[in-house]
């Protein structure tokens, strides 16, 4: 095990000069480390979801049978609740529930009224706006400040880091209902029910799980480099952000991926910390839509969907190995 | 080297320790405590005892909350990982456009709970309506749409999951069973299924806390209806505190009752799978 944990830190260390061109690489890393035993090469191979090829096999090549064309129609049925709500959203609202699955014609076609309702009805792009603020501010804020504290709990260890560290754990199995109340409450009295305030509520409540896989992480880093970092003079600041930080490139990405998936789509917490007159995230603004007991306007409704879908697929399709090497390497640890 | 890195306590460990007073540690000791008082806000809490948990066995709501949830946990677990793993099985074959599969699968993933509510109603709601029915007509919709949608959501994640763990078995072992005779099941179920148990662990703990704990899907799909027969506890949790009041306390009880349960889960599924697990 701990062969393999050298190897896997040392190989990422490696990456550092050529950390913009292969961060792959470094993450393939981060996955070896946390794998259980068997050879840090099969695990590469795993992480590597452009190529499903099983270490040691010779290459086979790919065969267009029954199963790719099963899996064709099963895509496309995947898909299609998405490209419903598509189709629905140029349809004139009357006819959306009544009719669902026609094609818009010539009587129901309404181009992008809903789209534009929907955005005067939603304030939709202000809560995009705030929704991307939320997030990048949090995810960054919560990545520094957990790093840092993670490496220290794992140099120092006392009392006091070792409590922290075990409530860190603890804090992972508890279900957000568990503290949705007193958790608002006290937001509101320490005036923490703005954008920039719920970052530190975020902060705090996510801090579990990212500190877990940081720590795990930071079991793995050789003493000796950042030993021969202070011997040379560097203040353990410097330590931390010219070598450690480096090195822990993979899980920050993993990190990342996995907080900003929960952030972005959070409803309940932000729901009940904002203060909803004045900021709304993109769920809430959906919900909203929904209001409390008329009947629903499904044009603004569908429109709003679709703009809230609209960004997301576009990232995922630019970041998708990257997300999926995420979720792997943060399940392999969680 | 530890001493010199002490004294910079104040940089790197304060500010995610009064995060985590603020986000974590306080409102779980308070939310302890609220547990056995009478309460509308944090100020005027008086102590009743055990008067709240009383309280929730009188609720029938809860109870019924109780058994949706843990019913619907157990088919979307079960249907999930089964599901998840034969198309991971699948994928991990040389077929064409796997990729692709792999992306359109994982997708549902991205979008939140909210958003694929409101997807899945207006589908939902269109194929029964040639039924002349709507997911609210009785609880019996509601939960099969909720069991569709959180397959829809999940099946994508928990294969990812399951193709690392596929790709993971060494080929040596696979070709040495084979050389000796084992057919494709037997290979399964003798070498692929005890290699991947680590997978297994991890999809089970996944679909276990998620289906146990869903909210966003609940509220934006049935939001309870047909009169909360279709509410599952966390939305019960969210309802007892807001939408009635005098019952802060009670749902604050059943908040803890709702944390031990959660808790005790994770425990025990944890063990039982991961005394599965064989060394590689």
């Amino acid at each position: 095990m701990s062969a393999t944990n050298q190897t896997g830190a040392a190989g990422a260390a490696g990456n550092q000069g050529g950390a913009g061109v292969a961060p792959s690489a470094e993450a393939h890393g981060a996955e070896a480390h946390g794998a259980k035993a068997h050879g840090a090469q099969s695990k590469t191979g795993a992480a590597k979801s452009g190529a499903p090829k099983a270490a040691g096999m010779p290459p086979v090549k790919k065969k267009f049978g029954a199963l790719t064309v099963i899996f064709g129609i099963i895509s496309i049925a995947y898909i299609y609740p998405i490209l419903l709500v598509a189709i629905n959203s140029f349809k004139k609202k009357a006819y959306i529930s009544k009719y669902p699955f026609r094609l818009p014609d010539e009587k129901t076609f309404v181009g992008l009224d809903n789209y534009i309702g929907g955005i005067e009805k939603t304030n939709m792009i202000e809560s995009f706006g705030w929704t991307l603020f939320i997030t990048i501010g949090s995810v960054a804020v919560i990545i520094l400040c957990t790093s840092m504290c993670a490496w220290y709990i794992n140099r120092v260890k006392n009392a006091v880091t070792k409590t922290f560290y075990t409530l860190c754990l603890f804090s992972m199995i508890v279900p957000f209902q568990m503290v949705m109340f007193t958790l608002s409450k006290i937001a509101n009295v320490l005036r923490l029910n703005n954008p920039w305030g719920i970052i530190i509520v975020y902060l705090g409540f996510g801090a579990g799980l990212s500190v877990f896989m940081f720590a795990g992480f930071v079991k793995s880093i050789p003493l000796e480099i950042e030993e021969a970092a202070m011997i040379d003079g560097c203040t353990p600041i410097q330590t931390f952000f010219q070598v450690v930080m480096p090195i822990m490139k993979p899980t920050m990405i993993t990190v990342s991926i996995l907080q900003t998936m929960w952030i972005w789509n959070d409803y309940l917490l932000p729901y009940l910390v904002l203060d909803l007159k004045k900021y709304k995230t993109v769920s809430i603004s959906v919900q909203y839509l929904k209001g409390g007991y008329g009947s629903v306007d499904m044009g603004a409704m569908m429109g709003c969907l679709v703009l809230a879908i609209i960004p997301i697929i576009v990232f995922y399709l630019f970041c998708q190995k990257y997300i999926i090497e995420g979720v792997v390497a943060g399940a392999v640890k969680g | 080297m530890d001493k010199a890195i002490k004294r910079y306590f104040p940089v790197f460990m304060l500010p995610t320790l009064l995060a985590f007073v603020i986000g974590f540690i306080a409102p779980f000791i308070l939310g302890v405590y609220l547990s056995f008082c009478k309460f509308t806000t944090i100020n005027d809490a008086t102590f009743v005892g055990l008067s709240n948990f009383a309280k929730i066995f009188e609720d029938a709501t809860f109870g019924h909350a109780l058994w949706f949830t843990a019913l619907f946990t157990v088919v979307t677990v079960a249907l999930i990982n089964v599901l998840a793993f034969a198309v991971a099985m699948a994928l991990t074959r040389k077929i064409q456009g796997a990729n692709l599969y792999r992306t359109v699968f994982f997708m549902p993933n991205l979008i939140g709970g909210i958003v694929l509510g409101y997807i899945w109603q207006l589908l939902l709601n269109g194929i029964l309506a040639h039924f002349e029915r709507t997911l609210t007509y009785s609880s019996v919709y509601g939960f099969w749409g909720l069991v569709i949608l959180l397959l829809w959501q999940q099946i994508g994640y928990m294969m990812v999951i399951y193709i690392a763990g596929i790709q993971n078995v060494p080929g040596e072992l696979m070709e040495a069973a084979k050389i000796d005779g084992a057919t494709s099941a037997q290979c399964l179920r003798h070498v692929t299924i005890p290699m991947i148990m680590p997978s297994v662990t991890i999809c089970t703990f996944l679909t276990l806390t998620n289906g146990f704990k869903m909210f966003d899907q609940n509220l934006a799909l049935t939001n309870g209806a047909p009169s909360d027969m279709s509410e599952m506890l966390a939305l019960n949790i969210f309802n007892t505190f807001y939408s009635r009041s005098g019952y802060e306390g009670v749902g604050q009880a059943k908040a803890v009752v709702f944390f031990l349960l959660v808790a005790a889960i994770a425990l025990i599924q944890t063990k039982i799978t991961s005394s599965k697990e064989v060394q590689q």
